[in-house]
């Protein structure tokens, strides 16, 4: 791994370095949480010689890092690498508290924060921006040995801000939704429990299946396609943000096919999103829509260089704000970068792009490591996508990394939601394209996940994005750039493209873009080749790893989150838990290249059920999916898997995934089996987002459905995530579907 | 080494280590570092404390280096030494913790005498337990591991 600082980097050899230990423990989940991946960052080599040792006798994995910027690079390298994080406040190259934001953004892991410092004050920073825990130094080892908890808990906080998106969120936004229609209420209220008894037609079916998956929600999704999106944004500037209603927004968006409770859901993640922005940081409402779509412009361009960035930026191209492409560019491997893109990013991630963006950001770092496949596919993406999200783009591509500070949450939660937003297609949309979200979703999903998370993310999408790219590439360009991906509408194949490049990227590394990356969904559907990644997605991988944040996140992993999480949890699995989280079942599962779609979906319901309860398993799936993978492979069987979310069609699943090449997913192959199979093991971890974003799925995807529409009406993105696994009903039984506010994304 | 000399090596080197301890040179979180040594790391306590004096002296110097410009820079001065105290504390080095917290104290006072009189209570403490310290681990050295203790050569 490259250090960027001099400073003494340790790389613990316990700490797997692509080479998971888990499979080694046969992914079991007694073991856990043994073989937690750590990455402890301290500049102080005394404390953190001491730490090393803390947590080898917890028998944790240590990875040691004395420079936030390596440790940052490390983390964007191995997106799925890590479960947690341990650092310090005061370090000389970067503030701890920055890193902290960067990684929620890029990788939502989580992080706990050391210090001497026992200060009120410093302490109550850690915690609004986003640790998970303070401890004080001089450390002892009892609490070194329960850091496990908070990657379980943010798993389950993931899984059920999918669940509960939007239900929380604003009960003003319900009421709006309720005025919009019955449907609206009726999503709100128990979107979740609406799902499934809407999804009848495919509940039967799905049943048996979600039953093993437990959180994907059958009925196809819709792709929010970065066009899509701006259509929407477009329509709703007409009608100005408070009149918008759904009703009124479909019928100037005039998208044969799309539903009223698509819109729906897809306005109360907006909004969600909005209020995001406008809660940390930002503004209200204008940057939104710059940065929403915006990021598809940039991605598209520079992606250019990485190969699983080329995912990403797939992924970007519709959703990712442009300054994730600067991000990318720029950042390639510099923390730097990722710097920059936090403060536009953060806008923009929020937005369904930002997941793109982030899977950018984090592609273009990762390029470095893969291989640089290269933009082609983004290239070929951006083109279609590219013109209009420009029109969006209104926001100067910052560095990612001021992300972080804005955004905080806000963006990169929309993105992350968005992510599930894409997905909205639920189900029922006749997008057949659509159904191919899975792969978006991962996408989304890590965008979402990222989205918090300053800058960092970024990198971490790229690598995802990169992992993903290379599969998707091949296949979403095609797919892609004829505006028509084979049986996905180009948004939607853009979305799952996104998603699932996030997706794959982070499954690749472990995705830390669990919610983050993947949310790009929103724009650039990656789908690769059947992948609609994006619709599913959501609940997969995304959530477990990256955990909440997908959710969090919100809008973009919503809107990807049905195919991000999909395409993540492909990914992830093959990333190795994207994020880190232990979650790591998600990308375990990632099934190899095979539906990647079915795969998300499946993820995503099972995800759900899975993680909470195989947390640990999914923790050593992911771990021994990485194995498996790690590589590009990882990528592309990301891919493959996540077309398993709904395309499943084995031929189709082959996606192009990077031209198939680590698609060796027999999992995914068969249609809906692959990908539960996948996602069984890891949707786990991957689906917690369950972010059941409603993307078409094909006819044979299993999508998951992740009925964003209906139960995305709720405002989060998250919520509807959750929703959608519940949608499929399996959720439910795991995730406690209580209202779970949505923005309770890890601050 | 007959058994009777290495125990009464670590009977001195135990010695040592009770009046560290009652004299408020190391605290608990000395002990917490004994907990981790282990078979696979039969020298960490040792191998901590060499990298903490190692580092520590650096800090000290670089703190020296800053007490001597003037007008004191106590910013400066309250971030190494806060760096120096969570290394110190780290390894239970209490005195030399507490005195690098009464220093911040008045770096926040902006209180440059006491910065400085502070300051050298510091080395002070540093010094002593270093040496004490280092005596001790000798001690524990030319005794051999506990499994040879027995064993009478």
């Amino acid at each position: 791994m490259d250090m960027d600082s001099g400073g003494a980097v340790a790389l613990s050899t316990t700490s797997s370095t692509g080479s998971r230990k888990v499979g080694d423990r046969g992914g079991v989940s007694d073991q856990f949480p043994a073989g937690l991946r750590v990455l402890v960052v301290d500049d102080d080599p005394t404390c953190l010689m001491i730490l090393e040792k803390m947590l080898r006798n917890c028998l944790y994995e240590v990875t040691t890092c004395s420079r936030a910027a390596a440790a940052l690079s490390m983390l964007r390298k191995r997106r799925d690498g890590f479960d947690i994080v341990l650092s310090d406040v005061y370090m000389p190259d970067m503030d701890g508290f920055k890193l902290l934001e960067h990684i929620g953004l890029e990788m939502d892991l989580p992080v706990i924060m050391m210090s001497a410092d026992d200060g009120k004050d410093v302490v109550m920073k850690g915690i609004t921006h986003g640790a998970c825990d303070y401890l004080i130094k001089p450390v002892r080892i009892e609490a070194i040995k329960n850091i496990w908890q908070h990657v379980v808990r943010k798993r389950r906080n993931e899984l059920k801000e999918i669940e509960h998106s939007g239900s929380v969120e604003d009960s003003d936004r319900q009421r709006r939704i309720s005025d919009d229609g019955d449907y609206a209420s009726s999503a709100i209220e128990g979107s979740w429990r609406n799902p499934k008894r809407r999804k009848d037609e495919k509940d039967e079916e799905d049943e048996i299946e979600d039953r093993e998956d437990s959180s994907t929600m059958k009925k196809p999704r819709v792709v929010w396609s970065v066009e899509l999106h701006q259509q929407f944004v477009t329509a709703v500037n007409q009608l100005s943000l408070d009149k918008a209603v759904p009703k009124k927004i479909l019928e100037l968006m005039s998208v044969p096919g799309l539903t009223r409770e698509n819109v729906a859901s897809h306005l109360q993640k907006y909004r969600l999103y909005l209020r995001r922005l406008s809660g940390p940081s930002q503004h209200q409402g204008g940057p939104p829509n710059a940065s929403f779509m915006g990021t598809a412009e940039e991605p598209f361009g520079s992606i250019g260089s990485f190969d699983g960035l080329d995912l990403q930026a797939l992924a970007v191209s519709g959703q990712l704000p442009p300054h994730n492409l600067t991000t990318v560019q720029a950042g390639i491997g510099r923390t730097a970068s990722n710097t920059g893109m936090g403060t536009s990013l953060s806008h923009q991630i929020n937005m369904f792009n930002s997941n793109v963006q982030i899977a950018n950001s984090s592609k273009i770092r990762c390029e470095q490591e893969l291989n640089n496949k290269p933009m082609n596919l983004l290239h070929g993406l951006p083109t279609s996508i590219e013109p209009k999200q420009l029109a969006h783009f209104n926001r100067p591509v910052h560095p990612f990394g001021n992300m972080g500070r804005q955004v905080g949450e806000g963006n990169l939660g929309f993105l992350n939601s968005s992510s599930s937003i894409p997905l909205v297609s639920t189900g029922s949309s006749t997008h057949g394209d659509v159904r191919h979200c899975p792969r978006s979703s991962p996408l989304m999903m890590q965008m979402s996940q990222q989205r918090t998370q300053p800058a960092i993310s970024q990198p971490q999408m790229q690598m995802q994005l990169d992992a993903s790219m290379q599969q998707l590439r091949g296949q979403l360009l095609n797919e892609m750039v004829g505006g028509r991906v084979s049986g996905l509408p180009l948004p939607i194949s853009q979305q799952m493209l996104s998603n699932e490049i996030a997706g794959q990227v982070l499954g690749r590394n472990g995705a830390v873009m669990n919610g983050r990356g993947i949310a790009s969904s929103g724009g650039a559907s990656i789908n690769s080749p059947s992948y609609v990644a994006v619709s599913q997605a959501p609940s997969v991988d995304f959530p477990i790893r990256n955990g909440t944040e997908l959710l969090a996140s919100g809008f973009s992993t919503a809107a990807t989150a049905g195919l991000p999480s999909m395409a993540l949890t492909g990914m992830f699995q093959e990333a190795t838990t994207v994020t880190g989280s232990l979650e790591g079942l998600n990308n375990p599962t990632i099934a190899k290249g095979s539906s990647y779609h079915l795969f998300n979906e499946l993820r995503s319901s099972k995800t759900q059920d899975w993680e909470l309860q195989n947390i640990s398993h999914a923790y050593n799936l992911n771990r021994h999916m990485n194995s498996t993978r790690t590589n590009t492979d990882f990528g592309s069987s990301v891919l493959g898997h996540q077309g398993l979310g709904g395309i499943q069609k084995n031929g189709q699943n082959r996606y192009e995934c990077a031209g198939g090449k680590g698609m060796d997913a027999p999992s995914g192959q068969d249609e809906n089996g692959n990908l539960e199979m996948i996602m069984r093991g890891q949707n786990n971890l991957a689906v917690d987002n369950s972010f059941r974003v409603k993307a078409e799925c094909g006819p044979n995807m299993r999508c998951e459905n992740m009925l964003l529409t209906d139960q995305f009406i709720q405002d989060d993105l998250m919520s509807v995530l959750f929703k959608q696994q519940e949608g499929v009903g399996l959720v439910e039984t795991d995730f406690n579907l209580d209202t779970y506010p949505v923005d309770n994304i890890q601050v | 080494m007959a058994s009777a000399e290495i125990t009464q090596l670590r009977r001195q080197a135990a010695y040592i280590k009770k009046s560290l301890f009652e004299q408020g040179y190391l605290d608990g979180q000395f002990l917490q570092l004994e907990e981790l040594q282990d078979d696979t790391n039969p020298n960490f306590v040792e191998e901590v404390v060499t990298l903490f004096f190692k580092d520590s002296a650096k800090f000290i110097a670089n703190i020296e280096a800053a007490v001597e410009k003037t007008p004191l820079d106590f910013k400066k001065l309250d971030a190494y030494m806060h760096k120096f105290k969570g290394s110190s504390s780290s390894i239970g080095a209490l005195r030399v913790k507490n005195e690098c917290t009464l220093f911040r104290e008045y770096c926040q006072q902006g209180n440059g005498e006491g910065c400085l009189k502070t300051f050298q209570q510091i080395k002070k403490e540093h010094a002593t337990l270093r040496k004490k310290l280092e005596t001790y681990f000798q001690l524990l050295r030319q005794a051999g591991p506990y499994e040879t203790a027995t064993s009478s050569h």
